[in-house]
């Protein structure tokens, strides 16, 4: 079953409510014991960086993620502070990340200021999918998506970008690396556009 | 590109959905569930709902409300009213409200914002300036509880304080224009547009998408916010929730772009 991980952090009722709507079962785990039987892994986050990697180790799941998705392969979509969970690190903290997207998340701040634009990235963006990426499959050519985030993913292998979004410079608003996809917009709040991505993500 | 947010505010006052006039006389327009699903359906860009009862009365923020509404809401969801504390703010936050607005507090102890941004990050902490001209010298003032209290604080000098500390917004309420559509104070939209460099959302005054328009073309890419227009149809302002169609905010934002570049209208200083 297509399962949220609620470390405490990111909005898991709206995943919830996203499922329940196009009536594809979908739960929430809180404890190592309820990811048990995931098929699909959802782990969303909002805030800084450092605070949602503690709780996630301090929820005990973490062992038990890492044995579903580095071992048994499950596919996992890391949502906004999520996505930026997979890489190894942040410019916005100092902890290590769960390091399955080889990169760092970097700050916009510097190049984006001096270049007039207002941070956070805040609204709705185009995005640019990598041709044949399957999450993106089906959606309209001017389909966007709702940001919110003052940080972004930097691919050290760029065969990972799965999708990009321009804001000052052109960055990779999704990523995909084996089976592990990382999504810098909230699709739950991204009307049927998010409807179609994360329904995709079920259908995999 | 980023798109200007076109966003409707909506005011909770015991429990039900209210419009009001001047932040006075206010009318009944319905329930508030009922309104998120109808804009849940109308692909609104982001819906701001502000309790307006809360800091008046000293109340805690209603958790139990908000949940509901973060639940319904298919859209990005800003919810102000009565937040005085950072741990409130975390909360609302984990019932997943993506951003939290904070007014009076803010206006009372300053630190506040600094101590929420730490707690939710900087990207979900919206400040709300209620601001009103000043007679005879001129400028905008911050007013709290409802425009009954006027802080003697300068409008766009407590935006860029509140900027300093870590607000991700700033949502510029004009009082002297509120309810009364029309249209927005382009003049104040564009002072704090050049005066800060974090998002900002002007509300009060839109009386047709027109006025919409006009806000994009004189200040580029900003948050749009408007209360009257999405709750009101036609001249004897009949309950009707609304929101424009796909195809009619397209045609509006691309037509507002075409008047920025044209230079028909003053540009800001920032990109000049």
């Amino acid at each position: 079953m297509i399962t949220i991980v609620n470390y405490g952090l990111g909005n898991v009722a709206a995943f919830l409510n996203m499922y329940k709507r196009m009536n594809i079962a979908a739960r929430a785990a809180s404890s190592a014991d309820e990811l048990i039987g995931a098929t699909r892994l959802v782990l969303p986050g909002v805030g800084a960086f450092d605070h949602a990697m503690d709780l996630l180790e301090g929820s005990g799941m973490r062992p038990s993620l890492e044995q579903l998705v580095e071992v048994e392969k499950v596919p996992l979509l890391g949502v906004c502070v999520g996505m930026q969970m997979l890489t190894q690190g942040s410019d916005e903290g100092a902890r290590e990340g769960l390091g399955w997207i080889p990169g760092r998340t970097r700050a916009f701040a510097a190049s984006n200021q001096a270049g007039g634009l207002p941070l956070p990235h805040m609204g709705w963006n185009d995005v640019t999918p990598k041709k044949g990426e399957a999450l993106f499959a089906g959606l309209e050519d001017d389909a966007r998506f709702y940001f919110l985030h003052s940080y972004y993913v930097e691919c050290a292998d760029v065969a990972d970008r799965a999708a990009t979004a321009g804001y000052g410079l052109d960055f990779a608003c999704a990523v995909h690396r084996e089976n592990v996809w990382g999504m810098q917009f909230h699709p739950e709040k991204s009307h049927h556009f998010g409807a179609t991505v994360l329904k995709n993500f079920a259908e995999l | 590109m980023l798109r200007p947010r076109i966003i409707p505010c909506l005011l909770i006052h015991q429990g039900g959905l209210v419009k009001t006039v001047g932040f006075g006389q206010p009318r009944y327009v319905g329930d508030p569930i009922n309104a998120v699903k109808i804009f849940n359906e109308k692909e609104s860009d982001e819906l701001v709902v502000l309790d307006i009862d809360a800091t008046v009365n000293g109340a805690e923020p209603d958790f139990k409300t908000i949940a509901h509404l973060a639940a319904e809401c298919r859209m990005p969801l800003c919810y102000g009213g009565g937040i005085k504390t950072a741990a409130q703010a975390k909360r609302i936050v984990g019932l997943g409200v993506e951003k939290v607005a904070i007014s009076s507090a803010a206006v009372d102890r300053p630190e506040l914002i600094a101590e929420i941004s730490a707690e939710v990050g900087r990207q979900s902490v919206v400040v709300v300036v209620d601001a009103k001209k000043r007679a005879l010298r001129g400028g905008y003032e911050v007013w709290t509880h409802n425009a009954k209290r006027n802080s003697k604080m300068d409008a766009i000098a407590f935006a860029q304080q509140a900027a300093r500390q870590g607000a991700g917004e700033i949502v510029l309420n004009s009082i002297d224009r509120d309810g009364k559509m029309k249209g927005y104070d382009l003049v104040l939209a564009a002072t704090l547009r050049n005066a800060i460099d974090v998002p900002i959302t002007v509300l009060g005054g839109a009386g047709s998408l027109d006025d919409i328009e006009s806000v994009i073309a004189a200040v580029g890419t900003v948050g749009i916010a408007a209360g009257s227009l999405f709750v009101f149809k036609g001249a004897l302002r009949a309950v009707l929730i609304n929101y424009p169609a796909p195809n009619v905010k397209e045609e509006l934002v691309s037509s507002a772009i075409t008047k920025r570049g044209q230079g028909g209208v003053a540009r800001s200083s920032r990109e000049i």
